[in-house]
């Protein structure tokens, strides 16, 4: 936080000296993200566990067939984006509460945020290659 | 010594003898509390589900690639150990789902009284074993 000094003024709002200057330098936008993605997959994992059930057991021509439809490719992908960030931010104060020494810290940061966008593009190469291509 | 801050660590017992001070107390001298228990348990499932979406992540790709990759991850999901994995992440899910909706409750300033957050813990176990229950039963009738 700039310290406020006699004789000087900040020309700036409470908030917007708090947003970007937190300890982690980067304001509420993460807890918000976190809440907000939290929120959103309330009714998308409900729905998702519902339909998993309901393609248990069943040979690949049905799924393929179900994640073809547009409504269902885009909830998968909302589903998928929300997880994976959730779960980025998620990982990521697990790996600042237990890895202390720097570089491993941001060796380890970096390596788990590489690997989740990866699985997060996979998965949705992978939905949308079933929407427009099934088969 | 690695640190300087580990020169404050250093101290002597009444009898003379060097000591290491302890640091601050940690989670072994506490008796276990299910508010604290329960915030573990929150860390463990999502570790669990991270873990877990891997399998989410086999499973799309290989219904988007070739009957034979699907056939491979419905092998793996139908094996015992696929079942196994299967029944922890619904676990895990359902604790991290049910105590997730706990948190935000924070988030909007309720449920922060002592007896309040006993009672929503206590919902909280309760609504996972109910729901991890239903969703298989629901799950093994479908197959």
């Amino acid at each position: 936080m700039p310290t406020k000094t006699p004789g000087t003024s900040i020309m700036r709002t409470p908030l917007g000296q708090m947003r970007g200057l937190g300890a982690a330098r980067s304001g509420t936008g993460v807890w918000w993200a976190q809440r907000l993605t939290a929120f959103a997959l309330i009714p998308l994992t409900l729905w998702f566990v519902c339909g998993i059930i309901r393609l248990a057991g069943e040979p690949r021509a049905v799924v393929t067939h179900w994640v073809a439809q547009p409504w269902v490719a885009a909830l998968l992908i909302a589903l998928v984006v929300a997880t994976f960030h959730h779960l980025q931010l998620g990982l990521q104060v697990v790996i600042e509460d237990y890895i202390h020494a720097e570089n491993s810290r941001l060796a380890s940061l970096l390596a788990m945020k590489g690997a989740v966008l990866l699985l997060a593009l996979l998965s949705v190469i992978a939905v949308l290659k079933m929407a427009i291509a099934p088969g | 010594m690695t640190d300087v801050r580990e020169a404050i660590m250093v101290g002597r017992k009444s009898d003379g003898t060097a000591v290491r001070r302890p640091l601050s107390p940690h989670l072994q001298v506490y008796r276990p509390q299910i508010t604290s228990t329960l915030s573990i348990f929150h860390r463990f499932t999502g570790i669990g589900l991270g873990v877990g979406t891997l399998l989410l992540v086999w499973w799309l790709v290989a219904a988007a690639v070739s009957d034979t990759a699907y056939a491979a991850v419905a092998w793996f999901v139908g094996s015992w150990l696929g079942y196994l994995l299967l029944f922890g992440w619904t676990v895990c899910l359902w604790y991290h789902f049910c105590n997730g909706i706990r948190h935000l409750g924070w988030d909007f300033r309720y449920g922060f009284e002592v007896q309040t957050l006993r009672a929503t813990g206590i919902a909280t176990l309760i609504a996972t074993a109910v729901l991890t229950v239903l969703t298989w039963v629901i799950g093994l009738l479908v197959l």
